[in-house]
């Protein structure tokens, strides 16, 4: 197919861009296949280029002959485009339509991009599960590579290689995976070194309405535990939920079968009422006429903020059972790729120093998130301007990436990334020029050959220009389990995506800025008293000795 | 000492309901002005508690652990303790609530409290903020307001300081004749004034013009007002009041000013609740902040319910709409309320900051308190309880200007010298009676209560130690430090205040503050300033004695990198 036909009309001259809190700006747009630009063709005024990709809806209005379209994105922006002539507005209008609403992937515009930097390191390549199982080795060899998944036929949402109890063979983790929706049987998502404890996940047992059982599953889970030790299953759903999942097959552990673990219920909202969560926050963040109780019970009516609250409890949950409690933990919901992942990376983050930073980050979500199978391609299809009816649209990763803020928010020194990092990762989950998020596994991935046809999102975020962007100045590495608080006072609404378009930052950003010229300063000051010590300790040996006190 | 029916109880367990394990065990000692708890555990920490800062104590009943004791502060501290005896909790319940009310200024703590000053730097402290030098740093021209002497010894109004600016043009038979048409005779007098517009902010109380008195002295004093800002063609009366409760005023014959008897005057009405409406609110918020395990929607309905946030809005959009009149429209402005010392206090002082860089630093807000608050009658002792008396005077009004304050800090990190810490230390004073500044209600209560001779000044001490109340953003030469403040007020910009409100619950405390890191950060580059200065000082051939002195520094220094490796 040709982007040209979708384009009726690639150029209109005198169209004005309003923007909350900026100047307005006049100028061209001009529509590509991939972009929507708008150029006031003067010097040193700043032009605009959307992704159509990021465009998750548009309205039209008219007034004469004047045309308005409203440009709602994915990333929350919400633009205002005057496009003079009626028939060149309606033309803009349904152009941005369809190439935003593109059904091929391989339309993307991943496919298209060529990056105006030399690809160094390839990010495709950084994150491969053998160097993680290298770790682990070095730490246990209670462990396994098992290569049972292969071709993706035990389980299609799964990585080929995946980390299993070294004494369970590959035919007994065929049976597990039969046991599990969709196949997840339980793996190993994060081992503790401190005290050899670990966290597993899956997806559910299936054990229906007649109570199924599966001996390999259990024999699974248990070669975890050490002798005479319990663990817990922490399923992220309401005892009621997992009851009503029975009746589809689904189900949860029995006590009976499984003895030698303690079930606890916790109750993480489904993927489509957080999309409903997403879609009332931003529309109540919009307005900004609100009185204060209008917003403070919109605000509430959301419930995004205690579904951050039940997310980052059920993730202290498990990191508390596995430090403090000395247990085995394994994870899990329904499918066992949304809030079961977001338990699991939470709780490393919680216990784990190399996962707050940069590349310990990005391994956690290559791990727990990419290769973990979370179908962002799915969830991110659609932001919280969507009108059409949701599919499996849902703010699952966003959330996680809330929650982490939360932490960073609370422990403003224990993390090598800053906000921006968080906000950055959120913008190219839903839309990017490169092909880290596409599609929804990495069976998909495969198929896509993603790896050669598009360039990784982790070659351009770790080149140093990129990173500095990226860094916490206030970053001091420490060795500790960190435990947020997860009272309600202590968790904020994340201005930073949520108002990010609704104020001026002028003043926070100073004030960033100025956070960084102090810590540089002190840096600078280091190096010069350092340098005039080493040679003040030269002067000394010349010298000869000393009366030191 | 007569209160106090027991001196000590043992084995008293401190209880963290948050984290149970983190309670302790400990002994509590009561003096005549504190609570004390010493823990058993090595380190005998002390938690020690003023009685004048009690806000109420209550008891639950007794169970086989003991007597559960609560002890609620005004600075919204919360003390849980469980006294093995009920025979010693009740003592104890006794003791402290005679304690912490006080029934006359003599119980109070500041004049027992002796920091070992001598008596003339005791006096010399209280001349540390000085209104005189205040109103000449603001630039008044001589030509348009002077003092006039027409308040000397409270005659004619004894809520008010003795000296008082008023427009040159006004006569004294204006200024007595406003005054007596003025609630308690509070007449329209300068608060601030604006050198860059020459525009000025004025304050009073309202008029008693009931449904159609008037006073044409109490007019032609604001049109003095007005004429003494030459540019303008009108003036704001800017009632901070919600009209409704404006008008119903005027059955009682007070009421507002009638804009068909005062010529170029724009009445604007704000809707600032009155302070019992506040007590209440600042009641539900606190409850929120003591829930057990509260959920999200419970905090964020009661934050919603308690109407906290819409009236501290009230606050700042008062001080937004004064603040633009004066800098940008060049428009002097009238703020009154009813008595003129509680919004009006809130709306003008608000005002100032935003217009006002000064006002910003450390001791610029200690003048704007003194000013707005302490010199013009705002009733300290009755707002903040410091004796045993009528609850329905009771009412948070400081409290919300510094949450005003404090919100603006959260848009403007750059702007204030100060910190969030130096406003809860100074809601802390305001309360608790140690230091004379806050007692009484009016100045010339404070004169006859001779207080400078008889009490210590709170100011000096929040100098000596104003590095621990600095913002580590502050830059004189911020562009954020100069000029006007203009806040986004819209609802979603206003934060539940957890420095203050979310105190209840020691463990909920915040554990790394980015503020801290950076005075840190900042104190750690002056000590390499020094050391790389006294690396530069020293001379490349100089005798070996003198070389030692940086290195010595310089151990200590490295000392203190180790330290911070091993956080």
């Amino acid at each position: 197919m040709e982007f040209a036909e979708l384009i009726k009309t690639p150029r209109v001259d005198g169209v004005v861009l309003h923007r909350p809190f900026m100047p307005t700006v006049e100028g061209t747009l001009c529509l590509t296949g991939h972009h929507l630009i708008l150029s006031s063709r003067q010097d040193n005024t700043e032009e605009l280029w959307l992704l159509h990709a990021n465009i998750d809806s548009i309205e039209k209005r008219f007034v004469g002959s004047l045309g308005t379209i409203i440009v709602k994105c994915k990333d929350l922006r919400v633009i205002q485009l005057d496009i003079p002539g009626m028939e060149e507005c309606l033309n803009i209008a349904s152009s941005i339509e369809a190439l935003s609403t593109l059904d091929s992937v391989s339309l993307m515009y991943p496919f298209f991009y060529r990056p105006l930097f030399e690809v160094i390191e390839d990010g495709w390549q950084l994150f491969v599960p053998e160097e993680a199982f290298k770790d682990l080795e070095s730490m246990t060899d209670e462990w396994r590579l098992s290569e049972v998944n292969k071709d993706f036929s035990v389980c299609p949402s799964y990585p080929s290689l995946l980390t299993v109890p070294k004494d369970i063979d590959d035919e007994s983790l065929c049976k597990a995976a039969s046991f599990r929706h969709g196949g997840r049987f339980p793996v190993l998502s994060y081992y503790h070194k401190k005290n050899g404890m670990v966290m597993m996940r899956a997806a559910q047992p299936l054990t229906g309405t007649n109570g199924r059982r599966c001996k390999e599953d259990e024999k699974l889970i248990n070669a975890t535990l050490c002798a005479g030790k319990r663990g817990y299953i922490i399923d992220t759903r309401t005892i009621a939920v997992a009851q009503q999942a029975k009746a589809r097959g689904g189900g949860f552990e029995q006590e009976a079968n499984y003895a030698q673990w303690r079930r606890i219920h916790k109750a993480i909202e489904r993927s489509n009422v957080l999309q409903e969560g997403l879609i009332k926050l931003v529309e109540a963040c919009n307005d900004q006429s609100h009185s204060m109780d209008r917003w403070l019970s919109k605000l509430e009516a959301s419930n995004w903020q205690s579904n951050v609250k039940e997310i980052l409890t059920t993730a202290c949950l498990a990191a508390q059972c596995i430090d403090r409690e000395g247990a085995s933990v394994l994870v899990h919901g329904t499918e066992g790729t949304d809030s079961t992942l977001q338990v699991t990376s939470l709780a490393q983050i919680i216990l784990d120093p190399a996962c707050r930073t940069i590349r310990g980050f990005e391994a956690l979500i290559e791990r727990e998130w990419l290769q973990a199978g979370h179908p962002f391609q799915q969830r991110c299809a659609q932001s919280a301007y969507s009108n059409g009816k949701p599919r499996s649209e849902a703010p699952v990763f966003l959330l996680f990436l809330d929650c982490v803020w939360q932490i960073l928010r609370q422990f403003p020194c224990s993390f090598q990334f800053n906000e921006n990092f968080l906000i950055m990762l959120f913008e190219h989950a839903y839309a990017s020029q490169f092909g880290t998020f596409l599609g929804n596994s990495v069976a998909e991935r495969l198929k896509l050959l993603l790896s050669q046809k598009t360039v990784s999102l982790w070659s351009w975020v770790n080149r140093p220009q990129e990173l500095e962007r990226f860094l916490n100045p206030l970053y001091e590495p420490n060795n500790l389990v960190i435990w947020p608080s997860v009272a309600p006072q202590s968790l904020l609404l994340w201005e930073g995506v949520f108002l990010r378009w609704n104020r001026s930052t002028k003043c926070l950003d100073e004030a960033y800025q100025e956070m960084v010229h102090i810590i540089e300063y002190n840096k600078e000051l280091q190096n010069k008293v350092n340098s005039l010590r080493r040679q003040l300790a030269q002067l000394e040996t010349e010298d000869g000795p000393l009366q030191t006190p | 000492m007569e209160h106090i029916r027991t001196p000590k109880v043992e084995n008293v367990h401190m209880i963290d309901r948050l984290t149970p394990r983190k309670s302790t065990v400990g002994t509590l000692y009561l003096s005549s002005t504190h609570t004390i708890f010493v823990e058993n555990s090595e380190a005998r920490k002390e938690t020690w508690v003023l009685h004048s800062l009690v806000y109420n104590v209550e008891r639950f009943p007794t169970n086989p652990s003991g007597s559960p004791l609560i002890i609620r502060c005004k600075n919204f501290h919360v003390y849980r303790l469980l006294i093995p005896q009920e025979r010693d909790c009740l003592d104890v319940l006794a003791s402290l609530t005679r304690l912490s009310r006080p029934e006359c200024y003599g119980e109070l703590f500041c004049f027992s409290f002796n920091p070992n000053l001598d008596k003339e730097l005791r006096e010399k402290a209280w001349g540390f903020i000085d209104l005189k030098a205040e109103f000449n740093r603001m630039g008044i021209p001589s030509n348009l307001w002077h003092v006039t002497a027409a308040n000397h010894e409270y005659r004619l109004c004894d809520t008010y300081p003795s000296e008082l600016f008023v427009p040159k043009s006004a006569f004294p038979a204006v200024i007595v004749g406003s005054a007596k048409f003025r609630s308690r005779g509070r007449l329209p007098v300068l608060s601030y004034f604006h050198r860059d517009t020459s525009a000025s902010i004025c304050r009073s109380s309202q008029p008693l013009s009931g449904f159609s008195a008037r006073s044409s002295d109490d007019e032609q004093m604001l049109q003095a007002i007005m004429k003494s800002n030459p540019i303008s063609e009108f003036m704001y009366v800017v009632d901070t009041r919600p009209k409704l409760n404006a008008m119903a005023n005027r059955a009682a014959g007070k009421g507002y000013e009638n804009e068909d008897h005062y010529t170029n005057i724009k009445l604007q009405f704000i809707g600032i609740e009155n302070i019992h409406v506040m007590r209440n609110s600042q009641q539900k918020l606190i409850d929120v902040g003591e829930l057990a395990a509260p959920s999200m929607s419970d905090f964020l309905w009661g934050l919603e319910n308690s109407g906290w946030l819409k009236h501290i809005k009230a606050v700042l959009d008062a001080g937004v709409f004064i603040a633009k009149a004066v800098a940008e429209d060049g428009v002097s402005v009238l703020v009154h309320c009813s008595d003129g010392w509680d919004r009006t206090a809130q709306a003008c002082s608000v005002a100032s900051v935003l217009l006002d860089p000064y006002y910003r630093t450390i001791k610029g807000l200690m003048v704007l308190i003194e000013k707005d608050w302490v010199s013009f009658g705002h009733k300290f002792s009755h707002r903040y309880a410091h004796l045993d008396g009528d609850p329905k005077e009771v009412s948070p009004v400081m409290d919300q200007f510094l949450e005003c304050v404090w919100q603006l800090m959260q848009q403007f990190p750059c702007a204030f010298e100060f910190n969030e810490r130096f406003l809860i230390q100074l809601h802390t004073h305001i309360y608790s009676c140690q230091y004379g500044n806050f007692i009484g209600n009016c100045q010339k209560e404070r004169r006859d209560l001779r207080l400078q001779e008889r009490t210590h000044s709170l100011w000096p001490h929040l100098w000596e130690n104003r590095a621990e109340y600095t913002n580590p953003l502050y830059r004189t030469d911020h562009s954020q430090t100069q000029g006007v403040l203009k806040p986004l007020t819209t609802a979603y910009c206003f934060k539940f205040w957890k420095g203050m409100y979310g105190r209840a619950e020691k463990s909920v405390a915040s554990h790394q503050s980015p503020a801290d890191c950076l005075n840190a950060v900042r104190e750690e580059s002056q000590q390499l300033e020094e050391e790389l200065s006294a690396h530069q000082e020293v001379p490349r051939e100089t005798d070996a004695g003198q070389e030692t002195c940086p290195t010595e520094g310089e151990e200590n220094f490295r000392g203190e990198e180790e330290d911070q490796q091993a956080v």
